[in-house]
């Protein structure tokens, strides 16, 4: 646990001591509130909830939230410091969670800084701030999952670009696989039960369910599980590199 | 088993034992079989050409890379089965003493004072130790990626020596020093030596000389020899010879003169401008009575033919001829060094 908080203190100070930090919640601000306002309608819509700033989340994260995640491990194997990581006395699971943690909390602090939407929204009407609220959890169980996928696949490369194209289109099949680009794909020679499985893995079809004000247990269960197998992926990709 | 020390008699103060360690990279073979053991008080040096599996070696014994055969402990502690135990016991600098550059030294030390369980005015002593000891005072807020290379290991070795660990394996701890920087971590590992286990590599022979009790030559993943650096030394063919300069006309009787000494089983001559040199072998290599007798009679040979004598010693032998004999991978085609 001790070498879990150093590892997870590190690390986010980490993002801190960099321009990184700040260039990258800008940007995120920046997008999301052109994507929500702009591309999104809100004001022409009429509604006061936060349902189109929520709808455009899972687009913006498939390509933010691999830039968080991208140099994760490839960062380390690059510049040689996951030699002193690995041989320190820190068990395997603290680094992979300490971490995967620094980079979600990292992504939250990003996300609790859209609060001005919540303001905006309060103060343009009555919106249901119970809805409001489900729709955050489910965004940073979204963005953990993201992170998740991504951790894993910065730890396969000591490149950086590699780490975030490869995590852009994995998370990509994640997030899609509910929609007919993806099941069209199966429907044709795929049982239902199947066809349904890959509808399941959809990050959209959870965060959307999220969205709508239910926070149904197995939607949780679904991005804790998500996230639980990336990051033991994860752990052993790293040890598979130990053995060469 | 290459060595002799695998049965050892002392073996239970040996505070790393390392037992038939191999490493293979696909179909390569870095590090093939090796085995020894450093005490308490020893300065192991590590001595081989680049890709011979110095590196390879150190970490497996870290923790970093795990053996493909053989096994390693720390303090008793085996490195794969009880690694977090083995790797409380042991300070590491790797090659090119990686570091969080984004990071200052002090937020750097402090990381791994936590990691090393080191809390309050135990980690305040701690880091403020290895601070002095490495001399980096003058740079503890500034990050590490502007810092220049000789700092930049200086971190890294204060880092590895933060919590006082009876075992230091250190890689090249002197590289990109300049002879100033090399004095002191010289001195600074002479300092530490007494109570630890202490494994460095070099490329550097004199280093061998001036800091280790025992230096271990490998070669293509083998220990291809195993000693005191004065052993080593001594199998130099230059051992106890005897080296004479004289200046001006050198004529072929004075080679002759110097054949027809008694004891004397060739001759080498080096003409280098207005000298020359001539290495005299004497035939007991190992007797260091013949060494004085040799150099006395050519003295006395010098004197009678009128010889401008420039320069006139004993040899100890030479530690690089011996490498050179020893070792011969540092070939292109040795792969694998930084495989991981």
């Amino acid at each position: 646990m001790r070498e879990l908080l150093a590892v997870f203190r590190r690390e986010l100070g980490g993002y801190f001591a960099t321009p990184l930090a700040f260039i990258f919640i800008v940007i995120f601000l920046f997008t999301m509130g052109a994507f929500t306002f702009y591309m999104g309608g809100y004001f022409e819509s009429g509604q006061a909830d936060l349902q189109i700033f929520f709808n455009f989340h899972p687009w913006l994260y498939l390509f933010l939230i691999p830039a968080i995640s991208m140099r994760l491990w490839a960062e380390e194997r690059r510049t040689g410091s996951i030699e002193l990581l690995l041989s320190l006395p820190i068990p395997l699971w603290a680094a992979v969670l300490g971490k995967f943690l620094a980079a979600w909390v990292f992504s939250g602090i990003a996300l609790a800084l859209t609060f001005p939407m919540w303001i905006t929204v309060n103060y343009l009407g009555h919106p249901d701030n119970g809805v409001i609220f489900a729709g955050y959890i489910g965004s940073f169980f979204m963005a953990g999952g993201y992170l998740a996928i991504g951790s894993c696949l910065s730890a396969t490369t000591r490149n950086q670009v590699i780490a975030f194209v490869v995590s852009v289109v994995v998370c990509f099949l994640f997030t899609v696989s509910g929609l007919p680009l993806v099941t069209d794909f199966f429907a044709a020679w795929a049982p239902q039960q199947v066809l349904n499985t890959i509808a399941s893995f959809s990050f959209l079809t959870h965060f959307t369910a999220i969205t709508q004000g239910v926070i149904d247990i197995r939607d949780i269960i679904y991005f804790f599980s998500l996230i639980a197998s990336w990051l033991i992926a994860c752990g052993v990709v790293v040890d598979m590199k130990k053995a060469g | 088993m290459q060595t002799a020390n695998g049965n050892n008699p002392a073996a239970g103060d040996a505070m790393i034992a390392i037992e038939g360690l191999t490493k293979h990279f696909g179909p390569f073979t870095a590090v093939d079989g090796i085995s020894f053991s450093v005490s308490r008080g020893e300065v192991l040096g590590f001595l081989g050409p680049n890709g011979a599996g110095k590196s390879t070696t150190m970490k497996m014994i870290t923790g970093f890379l795990s053996p493909s055969a053989g096994r390693a402990s720390v303090c008793g502690h085996d490195v794969v089965a009880d690694q977090l135990a083995a790797q409380r016991m042991l300070g590491y600098l790797p090659e090119g003493a990686p570091a969080y550059g984004d990071m200052t030294p002090l937020a750097f030390l402090k990381f791994i004072a936590r990691v090393r369980a080191l809390k309050g005015a135990a980690a305040d002593k701690a880091i403020a130790d290895a601070v002095a000891a490495t001399e980096l005072q003058g740079v503890l807020e500034q990050p590490i990626d502007t810092l220049s290379k000789g700092f930049r290991r200086r971190v890294g070795l204060a880092q590895a020596i933060l919590h006082n660990p009876p075992v230091l394996i250190m890689d090249e701890p002197t590289d990109g020093l300049d002879p100033n920087q090399k004095h002191e971590v010289r001195k600074l590992i002479a300092r530490m030596a007494a109570d630890k286990a202490i494994i460095i590599s070099t490329h550097i022979l004199e280093e061998v000389d001036a800091i280790c009790t025992r230096a271990l030559i490998i070669d293509r993943g083998r220990v291809v020899a195993d000693g005191t650096p004065a052993e080593l030394i001594a199998r130099s063919r230059y051992h106890n010879a005897v080296s004479l300069t004289v200046g001006g006309q050198v004529t072929i009787a004075a080679a002759e003169a110097l054949k027809a000494l008694p004891g004397i089983s060739s001759i080498e001559i080096n003409p280098r401008g207005t000298e020359t040199t001539f290495t005299l072998f004497p035939v007991q290599q190992n007797a260091i009575s013949a060494e004085v007798k040799l150099i006395d009679a050519v003295a006395d040979l010098a004197r009678e033919k009128d010889w401008t004598v420039r320069a006139l010693y004993g040899e100890p032998g030479r530690l690089d001829e011996v490498f050179r004999k020893l070792t011969r991978s540092d070939t292109a085609d040795a792969p694998g060094k930084n495989a991981a």
